[in-house]
């Protein structure tokens, strides 16, 4: 079949044969193919062909090429396709949970091959501790922070003040937000709720929102190896009736699954008083709430906490050393502070360095906006992104256990009990 | 003649649907480990692995809707508009609009129309005095929402054909059947319905492909959930085979996948083969 | 379309049924377009709340308008969708014709590896097809995009069913004029299959006007990506959906087609009728 393909291919050469020429008229540069992760068009990739030229211009021996691959799910989809025909991309920003698949299919190099120098190794040091809980992996740092998010409680001051409760005071427990949550709610004549206390979406990846729940109630729910899971350790347990508590028994949180997609706007249509979500969201509801609202921590249970998100920058194994060191150096210049910084300000993402949050610019946006740096206040309680061995398919029987105890099919013991035993089948063969 | 459309199908379709099926006996590659032979065990591990149970069943009740009904629904719908019903050039351009609307966009709609407490159904179902209800969030009414889209987007492209097929039926056979005193129940079993017999056949047959194809609107408005309640054959392939990058176990779904409709299409080849010659 | 209306008696009642009926089914199924215009006309506040004295903007499409250069992508979904029908077309009537008038040894072999085709899901076959273009050097192409759709095996199945019922007196009395075999296949089958290729097109537009996953990967940049990646920056859910500015963009794209259709409804619906499709 292959000597088939070949003749195959000699054929279409000739077809062909004009896309060649203008790629190969480039002999001198190194080409750095790099895969973003936006949507394709779209305000951020003009910032990034902005990075990237200006990058280029610096470095007049290297060319990053920005490829934009639509959301993180299509973008790895994108890049491990390449690489299995053995043409990945030199450079890629992939989701940071994806560490351990990137791995296990060998398709990307340590960080540390490049940290030569001490200002190399001064930038690596640079970065929040909490961000490179998901990027270090057996000693070995895999991934470089870039666009990294936690999970916050968005609160509508016009709904408090309705509600008696003082505008300017979020929950700080989780005692509070469902006294808060009760008061918050309203309903109508008939007995139809008009407004819910609170809301934290449940589609796609419930394991994220609910990963803010279990930190808060002092439980980790994988080893740093990757290899074993804690979904059926009590206090996960505990804190998963919590949850459903919300809707079954308290009646402040709508039923069944939420939208992920729907809970920007759900709160900006007051249908919730409350809302758990992403700071990526930041500048959406900004730009489009017609009240005076506010952005806090997470509640605290025995302790505050929230897990970290969002997407690293990794070196792909089959580039040649040349685009590798030039993905490096690509990577290093755009995590300097100031660019982070400008990054953090134009996007909403947490810029990754507390350099960064000591530039000017930032500074003086975050007087402007306070809300701007609840994210990284609440950054020393940050724990890693849940993130195993095959990971997609363990935080899949995870998704699948706590929707299952949301829409009220198994009870929070059994749906943890079932998430667990098939994580711990799933990760058998990575001990 | 034959050459270059053979040759293309074999580079694109035979090729890599044979190293589909040898890939299926082998074990998934990962990194360093090459893949080796393993037999059976992916079709072991299909055998076991509930969520394919699910997805089958799912997808079972989502077929078994959406071929009737969306055949049948194209089928009135032709019936309708070549019927010269008052409004008929709105009525033909309100039943082909599904078609020209990307479904990834569309997906998003039908969310907004299903979304509980401000969503269009609820708006409606509201005025009324219906209980709220969060359709997609339920795993007892998530697969129906599912499926009402399919139809939708279905059901107006199908009736172009009835429509056309219609349209090219004489009408002095009408006339005869009035004389003749027939009823219109009558007329349409006795004259209409076999006449339109091919294209039925050929709307069936795509109305079978798409029930096992159509997978956008679900990765849009559910990503399979609520726990797995909307997870379609080729959403639970699309996840093993490009989230878990398990391409030995994929290849043995889509194995399976393609047995299924394999004997569901030459049951209809047949029936088509023999319908068209009379 | 026929002048006399149906000539059997139907009882008013019935008739009013057909209506509401008829219309009922139109409402439901013109909805989304309705919902698509009413929130992409208003400010992003109105896209729940239906108040008749809602200001107007057009903002949403400017913004739309902006996110992405549909203009470009439109350019070249047209172009794919042209590019690929006009290879099936070609290469498919070839050899159907082939699999139709000819004898030769293996041909029923040959014709079931044809049909396969229509059952295997493309998508599965991703990282082959992939590995094959990125030999051919046609990543980021539309002639990647396409390739491996230009040979169609539902195609070549209805045309070689078509063909197959055409008369031997017909293709006789042509031989007898001297004609070649390029010309009788260009003079007398390819006019009697017209209504088959008209329906064949409309199922193949619709399929690569809305085909998503295989051109993402295969394509790289603005040149080459069609509508449906594009529309993709509105439908990454990750900053919460937007309805104002998805349903400006869908109807941006969708709006061509639509016009198109409500000009040409009634050449179109009638070059099916000529012959009807049988």
């Amino acid at each position: 079949m292959n000597t088939f393909r070949h003749t195959f291919a000699r054929l279409a050469t000739g077809i062909a044969s004009a896309t060649l020429i203008a790629s190969s008229s480039f002999a001198q540069t190194t080409e750095v193919p790099f895969y973003f992760p936006v949507a394709v068009g779209g305000p951020i990739t003009k910032l990034i062909d902005q990075f990237a030229a200006d990058f280029n211009k610096e470095n007049p021996t290297i060319k990053v090429t920005p490829i934009y691959a639509g959301s993180y799910q299509d973008t790895i989809v994108k890049a491990l396709t390449a690489n299995k025909a053995g043409t990945p991309p030199a450079a890629s920003v992939l989701l940071s949970t994806d560490t351990f698949t990137l791995i296990d299919d060998d398709a990307i190099v340590p960080i540390d091959n490049f940290v030569k120098t001490d200002d190399d190794r001064k930038w690596m040091s640079g970065f929040y501790k909490a961000f490179m809980l998901n990027s270090q992996i057996g000693g070995k740092t895999w991934g470089v922070p870039f666009q990294r998010s936690t999970v916050v409680l968005y609160w509508n001051k016009e709904a408090f003040k309705e509600a008696g409760l003082d505008p300017n005071k979020p929950p700080a427990t989780w005692a509070e937000m469902v006294s808060m949550g009760q008061k918050l709610t309203k309903k109508d004549a008939s007995g139809k709720v008009t407004q819910y206390g609170i809301q934290i979406p449940s589609s796609g990846f419930p394991y994220w929102l609910f990963q803010g729940l279990t930190t808060q109630n002092d439980v980790i729910l994988a080893n740093e190896a990757g290899t074993q899971t804690k979904f059926d350790d009590p206090k996960v347990i505990e804190a998963l009736q919590f949850w459903v508590d919300l809707s079954k028994k308290h009646g402040i949180h709508p039923p069944g699954i939420v939208e992920w997609g729907t809970t920007p706007k759900d709160f900006m249509e007051k249908k919730s008083a409350m809302i758990w979500t992403t700071t990526g969201n930041l500048t959406n509801i900004r730009n489009n709430a017609k009240f005076d609202f506010g952005v806090a921590m997470l509640p605290a249970g025995k302790k505050r906490g929230s897990p970290t998100g969002g997407g690293n920058f990794f070196i792909f194994k089959k580039a040649t050393p040349a685009q590798q060191d030039a993905a490096f150096r690509f990577a290093k210049w755009l995590t300097q502070p100031a660019r982070a910084a400008q990054w953090g300000i134009d996007t909403g993402y947490v810029a990754v360095s507390p350099a960064a949050f000591d530039t000017p610019a930032l500074k003086k946006y975050a007087s402007e906006f306070p809300p701007a740096t609840v994210a990284r206040d609440q950054l020393q309680f940050a724990v890693a992104e849940l993130s195993t061995h095959d990971n997609q398919r363990v935080a899949k029987a995870f998704n699948d256990g706590l929707q299952a105890a949301i829409t009220g099919s198994k009870t929070a013991e059994q749906a943890m009990k079932d998430a667990q035993r098939e994580a711990e089948r799933l990760l058998r063969g990575f001990k | 003649m034959l050459l270059p459309a053979l040759a293309l199908l074999v580079a694109f379709t035979h090729y890599p649907a044979v190293a589909t099926f040898i890939d299926s006996f082998m074990s998934t590659p990962k990194g360093n480990r090459p893949s080796t032979f393993v037999g059976l065990e992916n079709y072991r591990i299909m055998v076991e692995d509930p969520i394919f149970w699910q997805s089958f069943r799912n997808n079972l009740w989502f077929a078994l809707a959406t071929i009737p009904l969306s055949v049948g629904l194209a089928l009135a719908m032709a019936l309708w508009v070549n019927a010269r019903l008052s409004g008929q050039a709105f009525l033909r351009m309100a039943y082909f609009t599904p078609t020209v609307l990307p479904m990834i966009a569309v997906a998003n709609i039908w969310l907004f129309f299903y979304t509980p407490t401000y969503g269009l159904l609820e708006q409606i179902g509201g005025m009324f005095g219906f209980p709220s209800h969060n359709w997609l969030g339920d795993k007892s009414t998530a697969l129906g929402a599912i499926t009402m889209v399919a139809i939708w987007k279905e059901a107006g492209f199908f009736m172009i054909f009835y429509l056309a097929a219609l349209q090219g039926i004489n009408p002095s056979l009408r006339e005869a059947a009035a004389i003749e005193g027939a009823g219109r129940w009558f007329f349409f079993r006795r004259v209409l319905w076999p006449l339109l017999m091919p294209t039925t056949i050929f709307v069936l047959v795509n109305a079978v492909i798409n029930a096992f194809r159509m997978v956008d609107h679900v990765v849009v408005m559910t990503r399979g959930g609520p726990d797995n309640a909307t997870s379609l054959l080729l959403f639970h392939l699309y996840e093993v085979g490009f989230r878990y990058w398990d391409t030995g176990y994929a290849a043995a779904i889509t194995v399976v996948l393609l047995v299924v409709l394999a004997s569901v299409a030459l049951a209809q080849f047949f029936l088509m083969d023999r319908k068209a010659h009379y | 379309m026929h002048a006399e209306a149906p000539t059997y008696r139907v009882p008013l009642w019935i008739r009013s049924l057909d209506h509401i009926g008829a219309w009922l089914l139109a409402l439901i199924w013109i909805l989304p377009l309705v919902y698509a215009v009413w929130t992409a006309l208003h400010p992003q506040e109105f896209s729940a709340k239906f108040v008749l004295t809602a200001p107007l903007t057009l903002e949403n499409f400017a913004n739309a308008w902006k996110a992405a250069p549909f203009a470009r992508y439109f350019l070249n979904t047209t172009l794919l969708v042209t590019l690929i029908l006009g290879s099936q077309l070609v290469l498919c009537t070839l050899a159907a014709y082939a699999f139709a008038r000819y004898e030769f040894r293996g041909k029923n072999i040959l014709f079931s590896l044809v049909l396969i085709q229509l059952m295997i899901m493309p998508d599965i076959l991703l990282v082959e097809n992939y590995k094959t273009m990125s030999q051919l050097g046609l990543i980021d192409t539309l002639f990647g995009i396409g390739l491996p759709y230009f040979a169609s095996a539902f195609a070549i199945f209805l045309l070689r069913q078509t063909f197959k019922q055409i008369p031997n007196e017909l293709v006789e009395a042509a031989v007898m004029e001297g004609a070649s075999t390029l010309q009788i296949l260009w003079r007398v089958f390819v006019p009697l299959a017209k209504p088959v290729y008209i329906a064949f097109a409309l199922v193949s537009v619709s399929y690569h006007w809305n085909n998503f996953l295989w051109p993402l990967v295969v394509t790289n940049s603005v040149n080459s990506r069609p509508l449906t990646v594009g529309l993709q920056v509105f439908a990454s859910t990750d900053q919460g959906i937007d309805w104002s500015i998805i349903t400006a963009a869908t109807l941006l794209t969708a709006a061509p087609l639509l016009i198109a259709f409500l000009l040409f409804q009634r050449q179109f619906v009638q070059s099916f009728m000529r012959a009807g499709i049988k």
